[in-house]
């Protein structure tokens, strides 16, 4: 028996993740936003989201991927996590898919164990594989590198 | 009538009573019906208990002994039926509310006419006792049948216990009824019985509400966590009216310009009004306190008495909330340790009573309260050895420390001098807590111990946390807000200036302030942002050379600091913004905050820029310190002075603490006012007292030439501050500023000296000032030199010169 699941996808160093649509508040586009000197290096910075300051992590630092191109600008999907409204800088934004359980497999052992606990699995699509992420994995692994970054 | 209470009185305690009463009552109805639906809930059953136990207290306390008589048999009933001895059931259920119906007209009747009415409550206080003795009967079990039969077993007792409370219906009536009658008859029976009565002082309802808008209609109770919300949107408001201020200001449209202006007034308006609603006199937590000292003042053997001042002194009630515990726990600390036994008191020569004073008063945007007791003090060799002990801190360490420092290491964690642990304190949990409640809530606090005559304990609250004034600056072309209660001044050093100079302690850059060296931090370099025009510190010579620098001297923990960044903005209201766990850890930021133009800026936290920047970390400050603990040393300690030369080149000296600057005042500028010399002085009028004139000419005839300001030559002037004035001390010449210790090693020759001592080589007097003052004020009129000898001073000063 399986169930259907509404993910939101966006890709990132061309890689295609998705998130389930229900943890999406919105997507909006890229802003100039207020770095943070001292802080931990995937916080990009502070945004003001309608008058509400939002922190805003870099997907691609949280994954451990190379640094976007300084010449494209990024999309914010804009995630309720467990502390709050966090913003997620990803390349682009794909399709809203619906996937299948049976779809589903765990990420494999290779991976590191930090990026499995934010990378839960894939979904075999018909043409490519949809990462699925933890949104509130992917926030608290800024928290707790800032921890060590400023302990250090 | 005696539970008559004047009203005026006890009015506000009695107004509390019955709007709280009232709401408890409300919840009582709810959770008996409740409780009858589930009689096991022990839960619900303990709230109730409570509740009516808190009315009894009150009542027994404002001395509405009706009110307490029911609520206290109702308070044993449920006693029986908390502890287990006792089901509940329909019959005592409805009692139960017919207690609740009868204490609400009794509160009714209070509200209106201050007293509860004269009416008879027995049929129901039998009725409760009854029921509460129900299990006493040999039958275990308590089934309402056998309940009867038990209470027929009682009756005689009751018989009794109702004749003494006075003129009850015969309790078998009630007994014999069955059926017990639903709480709306039964009220109206109580009722009945109390209009039948000698009840002319007991209103009707609605002969209450006509006399007038009933207390409980005029205050109503709210969730704190509305008014967060509220505050929060005023918050939200402030911000768009400042975006809104920002457009308008750049648009040409009249009518945009009017509407944009009475937004910014209704808004400030608004916030002041939300956050009044938030206020609370900080009385409020105080009147716990006079028990508190009570109960251990006996238990200690102690007599102290407390004292208040400014109770009415309001601030955000969160505030009120996080500052009660540290309040209590200093107050404890205080009657447990500061103040000693009568005995020793006596023998000290004081009031065997100790006192404890309470202040509290507004200061510049922030609230200080302070807790002095008059005891013996703080035992400076015990926290020595004490911190040594226990491994807080090295004895090398403790050597070097100035005794306001040792006075402090009792905020250490883990710091207790405590001989013997009490149940009140010394567990070592102590002002360490103090201190980490106070600072989180953007508060300071600090201890000034005097040997002998006690401790005082100053807190320094804000008034609220969410909206505050804040400087804005900008560094490595980021803005940053500042928040203002750390601010003390703002200095710009322009480039070129040779005079004022930014210098170097072996890699340390300082400035000289006012002769004191400050010691600084660059914001660029301590947040690694891109550089800016402030340049790294290890190139002082670019920083002369190139470019202004601005300086934002700064507060923390009684330090001071300049913070140098690239550009100074401006001050306004920030809305603080709380910063979100991933930033939170970063210690040099308190939060953030959305500007006029809708940018996110980052507050500063100036305690954790300081600690960041090692201020306060390596102490190399200790400046402020001495300044403050030099009125109360001996003449033995290190001071700064300021040395000069008066008249004949004679060195003298004054305390640096009491200057406020060096000047130098053309002579064109004196001006003369009354009967003294004056000058314009930063929007102020400064008297201007010659310090060789002063001195020497006292005992001189009044008159003759060296009366006279020399008009034409530049002024060297002290501007001293003493006993709240200021004024400006005019000398031949300033020479230099040095920290020497003063030993007395002649005694004074002249009045207006202290003593002479060796300085810098030199034979020095020091002068006193106070008494300078003074003597200004009786002599200087009659000596006063006639306006039309002005143009003679320039000589004058040429004569002076010679002399020396």
């Amino acid at each position: 028996m399986s169930t259907a699941h509404q993910f939101c996808t966006f890709y990132l160093n061309h890689l295609l993740f998705g998130v389930e649509s229900l943890k999406i508040q919105e997507v909006v586009t890229y802003r100039e936003m207020r770095p943070v000197p001292l802080a931990a290096p995937a916080v990009s910075g502070l945004m003001n989201l309608r008058g509400q300051v939002v922190v805003v992590l870099e997907l691609r630092r949280q994954l451990e991927m190379p640094d976007r191109a300084a010449d494209v600008p990024p999309v914010c999907l804009v995630v309720r996590a467990v502390e709050g409204t966090v913003c997620l800088l990803a390349d682009e934004v794909g399709n809203v898919v619906e996937v299948e359980d049976d779809t589903f497999e765990p990420s494999p052992e290779t991976l590191s164990a930090r990026l499995r606990s934010m990378i839960l699995g894939v979904h075999k699509l018909e043409h490519q594989l949809m990462h699925v992420l933890d949104t509130d994995q992917a926030c608290e692994v800024a928290a707790a590198s800032q921890g060590q970054a400023s302990g250090a | 009538m005696k539970t008559v209470i004047a009203m005026n009185d006890s009015d506000e305690i009695v107004k509390e009573f019955v709007v709280e009463s009232y709401e408890n009552l409300d919840r009582l109805d709810r959770d008996l019906i409740a409780l009858e639906k589930n009689p096991n809930d022990r839960e619900i059953l303990a709230s109730v208990f409570r509740t009516i136990h808190t009315i009894k207290g009150t009542c027994g306390f404002l001395a509405f002994d009706k009110l307490g008589a029911v609520a206290h048999v109702g308070e044993n009933l449920l006693g029986r039926l908390r502890d287990g001895q006792l089901a509940l059931d329909r019959e005592i259920t409805t009692a139960l509310l017919a207690m609740v119906d009868a204490i609400r007209q009794m509160l009714a009747s209070v509200e209106s006419a201050g007293v509860e009415g004269e009416r008879d409550d027995s049929a129901l206080i039998a009725n409760l006792t009854r029921l509460q003795r129900g299990s006493e009967a040999p039958a275990k079990t308590e089934a309402p049948a056998q309940l009867k039969t038990a209470v027929a077993a009682v009756g005689a007792k009751l018989n009794e216990r109702t004749a003494a409370i006075g003129k009850a219906p015969s309790p078998q009536v009630e007994v014999a009824k069955p059926v017990v009658p639903a709480p709306p008859r039964e009220t109206a029976a109580t009722t009945a019985q109390s209009d039948s009565g000698e009840a002319q002082r007991a209103p009707q309802p609605g002969r209450g509400q006509s006399s007038g808008v009933s207390v409980s209609d005029s205050t109503i109770r709210l969730e704190v966590g509305l008014l967060d919300q509220l505050m929060n949107l005023v918050g939200e408001l402030v911000l768009a009216r400042n975006q809104v201020l920002q457009f308008a200001n750049s648009s040409e449209d009249g009518g945009l310009l009017a509407t944009s202006q009475r937004l910014n007034l209704i808004t400030t308006e608004l916030q002041e009004g939300v956050m009044k609603t938030r206020m609370q006199p900080i009385g409020n937590i105080w009147s716990k306190l006079p028990r508190t000292v009570r109960d251990l003042a006996l238990a200690c053997g102690k007599q102290v008495r407390v004292e208040m001042e400014g109770k009415e002194t309001e601030l955000d009630k969160t505030l009120i909330e996080a500052i009660k515990d540290p309040l209590t726990h200093i107050v404890r600390n205080s009657v447990d340790h500061g103040i000693e036994t009568p005995e020793i008191r006596e023998a000290a020569g004081k009031n065997p009573e100790g006192c404890l004073a309470l202040r509290a008063f507004h200061e510049g945007g922030q609230v200080n309260i302070e807790i002095a007791d008059d005891g013996a003090g703080l035992d400076q060799e015990r926290i020595r050895s004490k911190a040594v002990q226990k491994g807080l801190i090295t004895a090398d360490q403790v050597a070097r420390l100035s005794d306001r420092e040792i006075v402090n290491l009792v905020f250490l964690p883990g710091f207790s001098t405590a001989e013997k642990i009490t149940n009140v304190s010394g567990r070592g949990v102590g002002m360490d807590v103090v201190k980490t409640h106070i600072e989180k809530i953007g508060g300071t606090v600090e201890l000034q111990s005097r040997p002998g005559r006690g401790v005082l304990v100053r807190m320094k609250i804000p008034l609220t946390l969410a909206i505050i004034p804040a400087l804005t600056v900008t560094s490595g072309g980021e803005r940053y807000a500042i928040p203002q209660v750390s601010l003390m001044e703002l200095v710009r050093v322009e480039s070129g200036g040779n005079r004022q100079r930014i210098e170097m302690i072996h890699g340390a850059p300082v400035y000289r302030l006012r002769g004191r060296l400050l010691p600084l931090v660059y914001l660029n370099r301590e947040l690694g942002a891109g550089s800016g025009a402030a340049a790294p510190p290890n190139q002082p010579e670019n920083v002369q050379a190139n470019f202004a620098v601005n300086i934002v001297v700064l507060e923390a923990e009684g330090r001071q600091f300049g913070l140098v960044v690239d550009e100074i903005n401006d001050t306004q209201e920030i809305v603080v913004k709380p910063l979100s766990k991933h930033l939170k850890n970063i210690s040099v930021y308190a939060g953030a905050t959305i500007m006029g133009d809708g940018k996110v800026a980052l507050i500063l936290d100036v305690v954790g820029v300081a600690a960041r920047g090692g201020i306060l970390a390596e102490g190399r400050e200790h400046a402020a310190a001495q300044a403050a603990d030099a009125a109360e040393k001996g003449a033995g300690d290190k001071q700064k002075l300021v040395l000069f030369t008066g008249r004949a080149g004679a060195q003298m000296a004054v305390p640096l603490q009491l200057l406020a600057r060096l000047e130098n005042i053309p002579g064109e500028q004196v001006e003369r006012a009354g009967n003294q010399w004056v000058t314009q002085y930063r929007g102020q009028i400064l008297p201007l007292i010659r310090v060789s004139h002063a001195l020497e000419e006292r005992r001189r005839a009044a008159g003759g030439d060296t009366l006279k300001l020399p008009t034409t030559d530049m002024l060297q002037v002290l501007v001293l501050e003493s006993e709240q004035q200021s004024f400006g001390l005019v000398v031949n010449q300033i020479l230099d500023i040095v920290e020497s210790t003063l030993q007395p090693q002649s005694p004074a020759t002249r009045a207006g000296v202290l003593f002479s001592s060796v300085v810098a080589e030199r034979v020095t007097e020091l002068l006193d000032v106070p008494s300078l003052l003074r003597t200004r004020e009786t002599y200087e009129p009659e000596e006063f030199p006639p306006p039309e000898r002005r143009d003679m001073n320039a000589e004058h000063v040429n004569a002076d010169r010679a002399e020396s």
